[in-house]
Parts: structure tokens; sequence; C-alpha cells
């Protein structure tokens, strides 16, 4: 009996209050109005755009890495072995499966590119050569998954049809280089240069011409190359290596085993990232390679990075969570003390104190809803297509803003609760105030 | 039958380490239906009294029976139901809610006492119209003259038709023609059984009053039956 009173107390004073906050709010200050919930709009924004930017910074560069790089689905070789020695079998697999758009298969061995040899004289002076990573691929299957003609800065890329020809990443030449001061780049390197390529290993003698070798690089194959294209991307895996025709690349290495060091899968659509991992391993092919998604295939310490930034984002936004929430107690604070006296008006015509209170949290609601709302049609509506459009260019990704619903709704969920905490404590400061004292105004 | 029985009553307001006593033992009873004028000089404890009574503060000492309940006995809670369902006030500077309409000023207590939306607007317009607001039920307190602001008050505090009703120097803030306005419509509540008790400083207003209480620094000096 007494619980079902007290709940109809209860529900007389919502309607109550919910009658006070609905005339306040919609015959209030307008521009107080506006400036509250430009408040909640701002606050929501520096809760969402500031870790989802940071997050968005690693999450650009993942994205390229999947996009240029690994595939959705990255195969390569066991850590104690130097290919996948199965690589034939799995090519053959992939062809078949419905789940696969397209693939790369990449030979890859450490080589060593010479350029200026030709006019060398002083040969008491260092060579204009650098150590690379030489890529063997098919140009075409290449193209498809990672479209590398995107990242050419000069020239283009190598036809298959065309043999002798070869793609350097852009860390290797000296005018494009960041990292110049921590190895010697190709100085002087342009499209149509001659280079030598060397690598060490079994000496088939395939295109040897002892009187390019110089001298130093002795006991390997050497072949000579025609810079095709230069490729830079904020993908490193691009930037730092040296592509070549996979027949030129057995031609290079003498491996005609066919047995590559990594496999880059693009899915078909429809199917996740962890359906085709799940397919490739029921084949038992992770016996013989490592299978990754393109997501485990990230680096742990990025993956820690990532949980890092998005730490600093939540205690960034953090801080601007509890300079709304101040404000938002001053203004409502501000606003109650304004209107003590018909707070004391309204408890005196024998209006009750939650009633009056309950209205402030409507109020405070009010304000944390419609903020948000503006502020979820900013990120959504407007800055999450126009980022991805125009990627915020750092140097080692092409930053995006990311903004997942479920921490976005989480992140609104403390703005709600804190924003209400903040709407109903000056609110029931003056509501316990003496009632004549409100009225008076003393 | 007493409508309220005051007994010794004393208030005393502290600033600091001062101490005012306003009102010094006040024995006072109002019978039901009567229509009561409090007058006295600025200062003399007029509207304290009056406040004491109407359970809008706490008295320091002595004992107020309204309608048969020990008001000092009362939770704070029990106090502001209390005043939602006995209790009428008019305040000398109306003390309408802005953002209401004249129809919301005058329905909210009924809405606090759980009565339907429906109800409450029949009652409060009838309100209005007895005193003669027709068609001013959608204006704001601010489209209102004075005199129209204080009979919505009026209005107000006898929707829900109170035991007893409180004006505080309704007429203070009114011209003459709007102070008569007031009072005819106080009259006329009086006629109809309502009890009143008005605090004043303005003799020609307690015309129709049955009994004027004066007091002088805050004791009843002499009082007058008309």
């Amino acid at each position: 009996m007494i619980l079902k009173r007290r709940l109809q107390k209860f529900q007389t004073s919502l309607s109550v209050g919910w009658l006070l906050a609905r005339r306040q709010i919609g015959r209030g200050n307008f521009w107080i109005n506006t400036l509250i919930i430009g408040i909640m709009t701002l606050t929501f924004l520096s809760l969402v755009v500031i870790s989802g930017i940071l997050v968005g910074l690693l999450e650009g560069s993942f994205q390229a890495n999947r996009e240029q790089y690994s595939g959705d689905v990255f195969i390569t070789t066991l850590a104690d072995e130097s290919n996948i020695k199965i690589t034939g079998k799995i090519a053959d697999t992939l062809d078949s499966l419905p789940q696969v758009e397209n693939y790369s298969i990449r030979y890859k061995k450490g080589a060593t590119i010479e350029a200026g040899y030709l006019d060398r004289r002083d040969f008491s002076v260092l060579s204009n050569s650098v150590g690379v990573n030489v890529v063997g691929v098919d140009i075409e299957k290449e193209e498809a998954l990672t479209n590398l003609s995107q990242s050419l800065i000069e020239g283009e890329l190598i036809s298959s049809d065309e043999s002798g020809y070869i793609v350097l990443g852009a860390t290797f030449i000296k005018r494009y280089s960041n990292f110049s001061d921590l190895f010697e780049p190709l100085d002087g390197v342009y499209v149509g240069d001659r280079v030598k390529v060397s690598v060490t290993g079994r000496n088939i003698g395939v295109d040897r011409t002892p009187d390019l070798t110089g001298g130093d690089t002795a006991g390997a194959n050497i072949q000579e190359f025609i810079v095709k294209g230069i490729v830079q991307s904020k993908v490193d895996e691009v930037s730092v290596s040296a592509f070549i025709t996979d027949a030129d690349y057995r031609r290079l290495t003498g491996n005609t085993d066919l047995r590559a060091q990594e496999i880059a899968i693009k899915k078909a659509r429809g199917y996740s990232d962890l359906e085709l991992k799940t397919i490739l391993e029921s084949y038992d092919f992770g016996a013989f390679a490592k299978i990754q998604t393109a997501e485990e295939a990230i680096p742990k310490f990025l993956d820690d990075i990532k949980e890092t930034f998005a730490l600093l984002g939540t205690a960034i936004g953090g801080i601007g969570l509890i300079v709304s929430a101040i404000t938002i107690f001053i203004v409502i604070y501000i606003n109650a003390l304004t209107r003590r006296k018909f707070i004391g008006i309204l408890k005196g015509i024998g209006i009750s104190g939650a009633a009056i209170e309950i209205s402030y949290i409507l109020q405070s609601i009010f304000y944390v809803v419609v903020g948000s709302l503006v502020g979820a049609v900013i990120v959504y509506g407007l800055l999450i297509p126009v980022i991805a459009a125009n990627p915020i260019d750092f140097p080692f990704s092409d930053g995006i803003l990311v903004a997942k619903p479920v921490p976005t709704l989480i992140r609104f969920l403390v703005l709600f609760f804190i924003t209400t905490i903040a709407g109903y404590f000056p609110a029931r400061f003056i509501v316990q105030k003496n009632t004549l004292d409100s009225i008076l105004q003393r | 039958m007493d409508m309220i029985t005051v007994k010794n009553l004393i208030k005393t307001y502290s600033n600091g380490e001062v101490e005012t006593r306003v009102l010094k033992g006040i024995d006072l009873t109002i019978k039901e239906g009567e229509f009561i004028a409090i007058m006295g000089k600025s200062g003399a404890g007029k509207s304290t009294l009056m406040y004491q009574m109407g359970l809008l503060d706490i008295p320091t000492g002595g004992s107020i029976v309204v309608d048969g309940v020990d008001i000092l006995n009362l939770t704070e809670m029990e106090r502001t139901d209390f005043r939602l369902k006995q209790l009428g006030y008019v305040f000398q500077d109306y003390a309408l809610v802005p953002e209401l309409t004249a129809l919301e000023n005058v329905t909210i207590p009924l809405l606090m006492e759980g009565v339907s939306t429906e109800e409450a607007d029949e009652r409060g317009r009838n309100a209005l119209v007895q005193l003669g607001l027709n068609n001013k039920e959608s204006n704001r307190p601010n489209q209102l003259s004075g005199g129209e602001q204080q009979r919505v008050s009026i209005a107000r505090a006898i929707v829900q038709n109170p035991k007893i009703l409180f004006a505080d120097e309704p007429t203070a803030n009114l011209d003459s023609v709007s102070s008569e306005s007031v009072l005819e419509a106080l009259v006329s509540l009086h006629k109809q059984g309502q009890t009143i008790v008005m605090v004043t400083h303005e003799t020609e207003y307690t015309r129709e009053c049955d009994r004027i209480i004066y007091l002088v620094d805050g004791k009843i000096d002499h009082e007058k039956k008309q």
C-alpha cells in the first residue's frame, strides 16, 4: 500500500517535472539553451573525435597495410623455415576457392643494388650501392591485389611480358629517402638508368657479366636491370622493396623450386578474414606456413601503440568530460539560482521537491541527448566521410577518423550519466533550501 | 469550528550573533469561514505570523494547530503535502511561474495532487472564469496586467478548494481599480464560505473583513470585530 502510494507520488512528480522541464526549455532563453547544447556537442566531439583520430592514425596505417601489402589473409614462412614448401599446392587451392578474389605470390631475397658503376672511376671510395629486399612477383597479380601502380611516383610498372626491368622503392633513392641519415641511399638514380642487382647464393651463371662485378660482389649472381619506375608508399614494405618479375627473380637467384616467402590473399565479398583463414587451415597448410588474418599480421607493438593511443584519447576526452560536468553544474546552478524564487513558490504551493528536481534532471537529459545527437551527426555525417575522402597526411599513415558505434555509445552513456548528475546536484541544493528564504530570496 | 489555533507563538531570526525576536508570544484563534485581516506597521511581524500559520516557515516556539493538525509535528514532505491539499496562497508579487500559461499556473497544483490533465484543465478554466479571466488561459504572466496576474494567482490558490486562503498584501502592487477587483474576488470567495487570512497595511481594503488584528512589535495589540 505504502509502496503503491509512493509509486503514484513518483508518477505525479515525474509528470509535473516533465511539464516544468518542457516549458522551461521551450519557453526559456533560446541563447542559453543553444549555449548549453553547444557545450554538450563539443564535449561529445572531444570524447569521440580525439580518441578517434589517435586510433585512426594507426587504423589508417593498418588499412593501408592491408590494401597495399598483406591482403586480407597473409601467408608467410614458419619461424624456422626460409620458404613456404607447399607454395604450389596452396596456389592451386587458392585458384579453386570461391572465397578468394585474388592473390599474389612473392619471392623475396636480400640483394645489393648498385648504381653509377659504369662511370665509377675511383674504386677507393665506396660504391653507390644499397642493400634491399628484391621481390619477385607476377606483376599482374600483384597489381590486382595491391594496386602497386598507384604508388608510382616516377615511371611505370613492369609489363608481365617484359624482362630486365626493376621498380625501386623510394626509400633507397636519395632524393626521396627520409632515412639518408641512417644509411647511404642510391644517389642520382632515375627511370631508365641501369642498376646492378647482386644476390648471394648458388651461382648458376645467369647473365653473369664479369666486367660488371667491379670486384666487390665476387661469388654472387649478378644481373643488370633498367629502372622502370619508383614507388613510394606509407606502407614501408612497399617503399623498401625492389620489384622484379618472378621470371627475372628465378633467373637472378637460381631458385627454381617455386617456393615463395609470402602469399597475400584478398578475400571475395561476403566472407570474413577469419572464415578464409579457417578454410585454409582446414587444408592443413598451417603445418607448412604461418597463416594470419590482416589484423593478426599487424606487429604486436603497433597494436600496443593503438591501445595506448585509445587510452590517451580517452584520458584527453575524460578531461573534456570533467570540464563539461563542471560547466553543466555551473550553468544549471546559475539557472536554478536565478529561478530560486520560483522554486520557492512552487514548493510553497505544494509542488514536491522531487518534481522540481526531476524537471532539472530532464532538462540536463535533454541537453545531453540533443548535444550528443548533433555531435553524432557531425561525426558520422560529416567528419568521417570527409576525412575518409581526404585523409589526414601523417608521416607514417593517412589518418582516418575511427568512431565505432559501440565505443561511441559507451562514451555517450558516460557523458549522459555525468551530465545528469551534474544537473541534479545544483537543483537539489537549491530545492533543499528553506522555502520561505527562497521565496523572499534572502 | 476553530480552523487555526495559535498559542504562545515565538519566532526569532538569527543573523550571526544578532538574534531578532519578531513574534513575541502570539495567541490567536481563527474560525472556519472567517475573513481575517492582519494589520500593523512595517516590521510589526504580520507577514511573519502568516508564514508560520501557512507552513512556509517553522516557528521558534509555541504551537499551531490547523484544521486539527499540529503542524509542528509534520515532516518536510508532510508539510509540502499539507500546503498542497489544505492551503492556498496569494503573494504580493503574484508569484506566477513565467514559463507557464495562466491555465498551467492554475492547474499545476491539481496535477501535483494526481488529478488527470483533462479534469485539471476543466477545473482550472472554471477558476479563471470565476475570477473574470475568460480567454486569458493561454496568456503567459508577462502578457497579463498586474490585476490579471493577481487574479490568476487567486485562481491558483483556490482551484483545489483549500481550507484556508492566505493572502500576503494582495493589493500592494496594484492600482486602485485592480485592487478593488482583487478584493471583490476575495469577498466573493468569503461569501462562499472560504476562510481567508489577509495581511495588509491598507485600511480601506479591510472593510469586508470579519475581524482585524493589529500587531505591534511582534505582539497582538488589539483586534477589531466588524
